[in-house]
């Protein structure tokens, strides 16, 4: 059984980035990129997978500029056999995304696509389950536990008071959270026969995808600073602020 | 220009996020109704019909929207979709599942976890961890949002809407619920808090939380949170993850304790009223957002706090 793993490339968490004064956008000029933190747990999970036979072959895909080669070869040094590139420099949104997701879901035919929850830069949280609304197949996300065996998925979700366990008919869609596993350090033999593995291009023309934005960012702009605090002497201090100057106790 | 708004609930009755997400409904201007899809949910429906503002609330029963299905929620709000120009959930681990199925189906553009609502079209929400806010305008004909239920007053319940049964869709068959671990406790809910008290990984293992955090948290009725590395050391339990990924609080007062603070908790909790830090560490990050900040060992002034409250 083939499983997809979509791949994105984000600034890296390390990174805090800074607003432009213009109110165009955030600065990312030579800021370090780096493979989504909740796609790097998918990719080990798919990892995982194979390495438990249950999985033949984990296909990575990236979408975006050419440099998201970098993001796939990363991918295939963590264990994917090989990747998949659909080149653009147009803004890609998530609904686009899960189209050009649904076209390779199409070519490649895999039982499972394992996403991260959401990227970190525009902290969307949809493209794993709008690709699971286009196909029409059973999404189960924020996955904290996974089992595959007789063409079924059983799921461990993380839900807002918990765990929740789904059972899912394969083919499905699986969305990573923090605490599925813990990505494994990519080791330089593996990082040097990633090179030779096979990496394809696309272009959304070749997938019949219109990427067009259906949102307009209008600007972007800091958020609201906190006006600075105190230092408190002692405990005594805390509390009498807390009850008389900010009553809030 | 009318807005559904997909409640939140536990059949038996509404959750708050439900409350909020009808405030930021009201604001997209036109009538609001509230879908209420579950199982035995007589009780919730009744709850949504006080809701101020709502004009009509749907009932849909069945058995197989017990659990909030995704598929099958989404095909239920699909089947009503045209009769809507904004359908909106909050942003809860529930809605976020929900929504952007529902958004692709009808081929538009999801606006997730908005702050403000600007104009009809366009909105407020956070990126990169809230470090930046973006103002957005949505290009499609139906607005599919999830609303951060911190960004929103709750919505009175003064209200009295009537309730309209309908059959629901059918079941999807696709997926099926087998079983959950939902902690059952007295606290308030970590989303909907006035107060939290939150724990870092300073407090070194499951017992020294329970044991330094707890009678604190009881002392001032609070709920109870963790930064991601307490969480992830097995100090507490998932569902208690303060920050970007977990969960969004905006609380009348947050102290955290040992909690260095990240930017990635930060962008949980920075929206707290008042914020109080309580860490060795005299070059914590945290201390950059607390409104007041002691500098001491937390073994010490924790339970010297909750003593003299």
């Amino acid at each position: 059984m083939k499983v997809l793993v979509p791949v994105k490339r984000v600034v890296d968490y390390n990174v805090k980035v800074r607003v432009k004064s213009d109110g165009t956008g955030v600065d990312i000029a030579n800021v370090k990129m780096s493979m989504n933190p909740f796609d790097e747990i998918a990719i080990e999970e798919a990892t995982r997978l194979k390495e438990k036979g249950v999985v033949t072959e984990v296909i990575a895909v990236s979408c975006g500029v050419l440099q998201c080669q970098e993001t796939l070869r990363t991918a295939m040094a963590i264990g994917a056999d090989r990747a998949i590139l659909v080149e653009t420099n147009e803004e890609l949104q998530p609904l686009a995304v899960a189209k050009l997701l649904k076209a390779l879901v199409d070519k490649e035919q895999p039982q499972l696509v394992i996403l991260g929850k959401q990227a970190i830069d525009d902290d969307c949280n949809q493209t794993g389950q709008m690709l699971a609304a286009l196909l029409g197949w059973p999404q189960a996300t924020f996955a904290f536990k996974v089992e595959v065996a007789d063409g079924k998925a059983n799921v461990t979700r993380e839900v807002d008071g918990g765990l929740e366990t789904l059972s899912l008919t394969l083919p499905a869609i699986i969305t990573t959270d923090l605490r599925l596993n813990e990505p494994r350090y990519v080791t330089l033999p593996n990082i040097m026969k990633a090179k030779k593995k096979q990496l394809d291009n696309f272009k959304p023309e070749d997938l019949g995808v219109d990427v067009k934005p259906r949102i307009k960012t209008l600007s972007v702009n800091e958020p609201p600073k906190r006006s600075a605090g105190i230092k408190v002497a002692d405990v005594a201090a805390l509390v009498d602020k807390l009850k008389n100057e900010a009553k809030v106790i | 220009m009318t807005s559904l708004v997909i409640a939140e609930h536990i059949n038996t009755d509404i959750k708050p996020a439900t409350l909020n997400t009808v405030t930021a409904a009201a604001l997209c201007g036109g009538d609001v109704h509230v879908l209420v899809a579950g199982f035995n949910a007589g009780g919730a429906a009744a709850a949504a019909s006080k809701i101020a503002g709502v004009a009509k609330v749907i009932h849909v029963e069945g058995q197989h929207f017990a659990h909030g299905l995704a598929e099958n929620m989404a095909a239920q709000v699909l089947a009503m979709a045209t009769n809507y120009s904004h359908i909106l959930f909050p942003a809860t681990a529930s809605g976020k599942n929900i929504a952007p199925r529902v958004a692709a189906t009808l081929d538009v553009g999801q606006i997730s976890d908005i702050t403000k609502v600007q104009t009809p079209d366009t909105f407020e929400r956070p990126i990169y961890a809230g470090n930046a806010m973006a103002i957005v305008q949505s290009l499609d004909a139906t607005k599919v949002i999830t609303v951060r239920t911190t960004g929103f007053d709750a919505a009175a319940t003064t209200g009295s809407a009537p309730i309209e049964v309908v059959t629901g869709q059918a079941d999807s068959g696709k997926s099926t619920f087998v079983s959950s671990e939902i902690a059952k406790s007295d606290r308030p809910e970590l989303a909907a808090a006035k107060i939290i008290v939150s724990g870092g990984r300073a407090l070194g293992s499951a017992e020294k939380f329970n044991d330094v955090m707890t009678p604190l948290a009881d002392k001032l009725g609070a709920a109870l949170g963790a930064s991601r590395a307490a969480v992830d050391a097995g100090y507490a339990p998932n569902d208690w993850q303060v920050g970007q990924t977990g969960k969004i609080v905006a609380p009348q007062l947050y102290i955290a304790a040992g909690i260095s603070g990240a930017i990635q908790h930060l962008a949980g909790m920075k929206d707290s009223k008042v914020i109080v830090a309580i860490n060795k560490d005299a070059e914590a990050p945290i201390f950059s957002v607390a409104d007041y900040g002691l500098e001491a060992d937390l073994f010490v002034a924790v339970p010297e706090l909750t003593a003299a409250l």
